[in-house]
């Protein structure tokens, strides 16, 4: 229901343009009754680029890995990765098994780095700095092991049709080690400061709750998903790359307390348990890696070639930090561009949940609600608090929300 | 309902839809070192079975996944993929499933799915402003991403007169559309 249809003599305060989780834009419209939240509309596209345009008409399948690289700053992997396992199953072209490892162990890398840099996105949401100063910090490690082995911090370019432009050598392995080692010895602590925490506890527990049945309706996938009990995992499920060598089962926080909840504290549970994880995962990887060549055919010019002229269509799917991520693609003979594609993120399904898990709660509960889906989005944030009693409505800022969110920290009776 | 293979989920949507039934076709890839496969499974459906289609899957699995809908403008008609997952929570037993229906431009309409899977409802609403297909019953008509002030009756992903006109494009040099 959009807020027009029920406001009955209201008027609007603006206050400012704000970001309700991750300073990324997207409008949430609220409707509540005194403090408790009754009703939310989601606003998206305030950013939408026409990357799938772009893809379509402009640029040919190998530009287009590092426009689809550019989707998002965060899963700079994922997206090209499920990208060209769409266009490997459209051509027919199989990537060497080594370089199937090697982009398994880029994924994981990714995945360490979006949950820690969530980790401390969600303890800012709640006030709670400290633990942001120690999450981004113990990030850092692995920036500096991403820009070891990639070349670069953000945007890694690791990916081609047919393989990958890189090659993991084995002087690279006890730097890869080192890191991995590094945090293996810190994951006791990390799970002590973010489950046992008396503060982190009564922000978020029982807090923002997404049942099974609502997520298996809503199709919320990835952390969130799980954190419901749903095991739906893309590596486990339908296992691509390395991950079909190895034997991956889906995180879900009752391994932790024997219950699932759905709340907060279990989407904490599942991403820190997929640390614990990806770790593993690197270590077997490196272990197991094969001998060979990295590309399927190194040649470009003859690449592009080949993809001009095939005919067919392919789905790669992945598991980002935040869920699972589709592509879908159609390649053309004679075509230099990609004839369709179509991109799916997963924010684009978790989003649907917003409205279920924010009834309820509270104003100042809406930071760290909407921050523990994880959205990863590009688009102008506001949210827009309609007072159904006094039938008032104002747009809410970044700051106004943040300080609410602090103060019932701080409120908290210890 | 226990698993099916993915020949015997063909022969059930033959069975269950008759002459609606088109056709199917099961891929397979094998992976990495080990050689595991995993399939994926591509029906296509005449437009009047589609809803029937839609219903076999959710008996199929209870509550099948519906990762998105794709839409592409194939000259004289356009044609839509629901992009499926059943059977996943297990190790390697997922199954990818594609349920393709082909729209004639003369009518470009296709029922809501919404009332079976609720959480189709943003990827109907994009596919209605992104390729001007009508979601008929659809709970939520309004626009997803496109802005408020797009104009009415242009469809970006269409590759007709209705797509985008050159005027709303602003093309660099050197970056001219293929």
């Amino acid at each position: 229901m959009t807020v027009e249809e029920k406001k009955k003599a209201t008027y609007t305060i603006p206050v400012g343009p704000i970001h309700p989780a991750l300073k990324e834009p997207i409008r949430l419209a609220l409707t509540v009754d005194g403090e408790e939240i009754v009703d939310t509309d989601v606003f998206v596209g305030q950013v939408h680029r026409g990357i799938e345009w772009l893809g379509m008409n402009r640029n040919n399948p190998i530009q287009s890995i590092y426009i689809a690289e550019r989707i998002c700053g965060i899963c700079n992997i994922c997206h090209p990765f499920s990208f060209v396992m769409a266009v490997e199953h459209a051509t027919g072209i199989t990537p060497p098994p080594r370089a199937e490892y090697i982009r398994a162990i880029t994924a994981e890398m990714e995945r360490i780095h979006s949950h820690l840099l969530w980790a401390g996105v969600a303890a800012h949401e709640i006030g709670f700095d400290t633990v942001f100063y120690l999450a981004w910090r113990v990030r850092e490690e692995i920036m500096d092991l991403i820009e070891y082995v990639t070349g670069n911090r953000v945007t890694k370019a690791m990916f081609q049709i047919g393989g990958v432009r890189r090659d993991i050598t084995e002087e690279q392995f006890p730097r890869i080690r080192q890191s991995l080692d590094y945090y293996k010895s810190i994951f006791d602590k990390l799970k002590k400061v973010f489950l046992d925490d008396k503060t982190i506890q009564m922000r978020t527990r029982n807090v923002g709750i997404l049942k099974k049945e609502d997520a298996l309706k809503l199709l919320t996938c990835g952390p969130s998903g799980r954190a419901s009990g749903v095991p739906k995992d893309v590596r486990q499920d339908q296992a691509y790359a390395a991950y079909a060598d190895l034997d991956i089962k889906a995180m879900t926080p009752d391994m932790i307390t024997g219950i699932v909840v759905g709340d907060v504290y279990d989407r904490i549970i599942v991403r820190l348990l997929e640390v614990k994880q990806a770790v593993e995962i690197i270590e077997q990887c490196l272990e197991k890696m094969p001998p060979g060549p990295i590309l399927a055919q190194p040649k470009t010019a003859v690449l592009l070639k080949t993809l001009t002229k095939a005919e067919g269509e392919g789905i790669g799917r992945a598991e980002a930090p935040r869920g699972e991520v589709v592509h879908y693609v159609r390649l053309e003979a004679g075509r230099e561009t990609l004839a369709t594609w179509k991109v799916r993120a997963p924010t684009y399904v978790n989003l649907m949940s917003v409205p279920t898990i924010l009834k309820g709660m509270q104003i100042a509960d809406v930071p760290i609600t909407f921050a523990s889906l994880d959205p990863c989005m590009s688009c102008t944030n506001r949210v827009v608090v309609t007072d159904r009693a006094v039938g008032r409505k104002s747009v809410m800022d970044y700051g106004e929300l943040h300080r609410l969110s602090v103060e019932k920290t701080k409120g908290l009776p210890r | 309902m226990d698993k099916l293979t993915p020949q015997a989920i063909i022969d059930s949507f033959v069975k269950e839809l008759g002459d609606g039934f088109f056709g199917g076709s099961i891929h397979e890839y094998e992976v990495a070192v080990k050689k595991n496969k995993f399939q994926s499974l591509w029906i296509e459906v005449k437009k009047s079975a589609f809803r029937h289609a839609v219903e076999h899957i959710c008996r199929l699995q209870e509550h099948p996944h519906l990762a998105i809908i794709s839409s592409s403008d194939l000259g004289a008609e356009v044609e839509l993929i629901y992009h499926f997952t059943i059977y996943y929570g297990e190790q390697l037993q997922e199954l990818s499933l594609g349920l393709r229906v082909k729209l004639p431009k003369s009518d470009l309409k296709i029922p809501t799915i919404t009332d079976l899977i609720p959480g189709a409802l943003f990827t109907e609403r994009e596919t209605q402003e992104m390729m001007g297909v009508e979601v008929v019953g659809i709970p939520d008509k309004r626009r997803l991403f496109l802005p408020g002030d797009f104009p009415e009756g242009v469809y970006p992903w269409r590759k007709d007169e209705k797509g985008l006109p050159a005027d709303m494009l602003r093309i660099l040099p050197g970056r001219e559309p293929k």
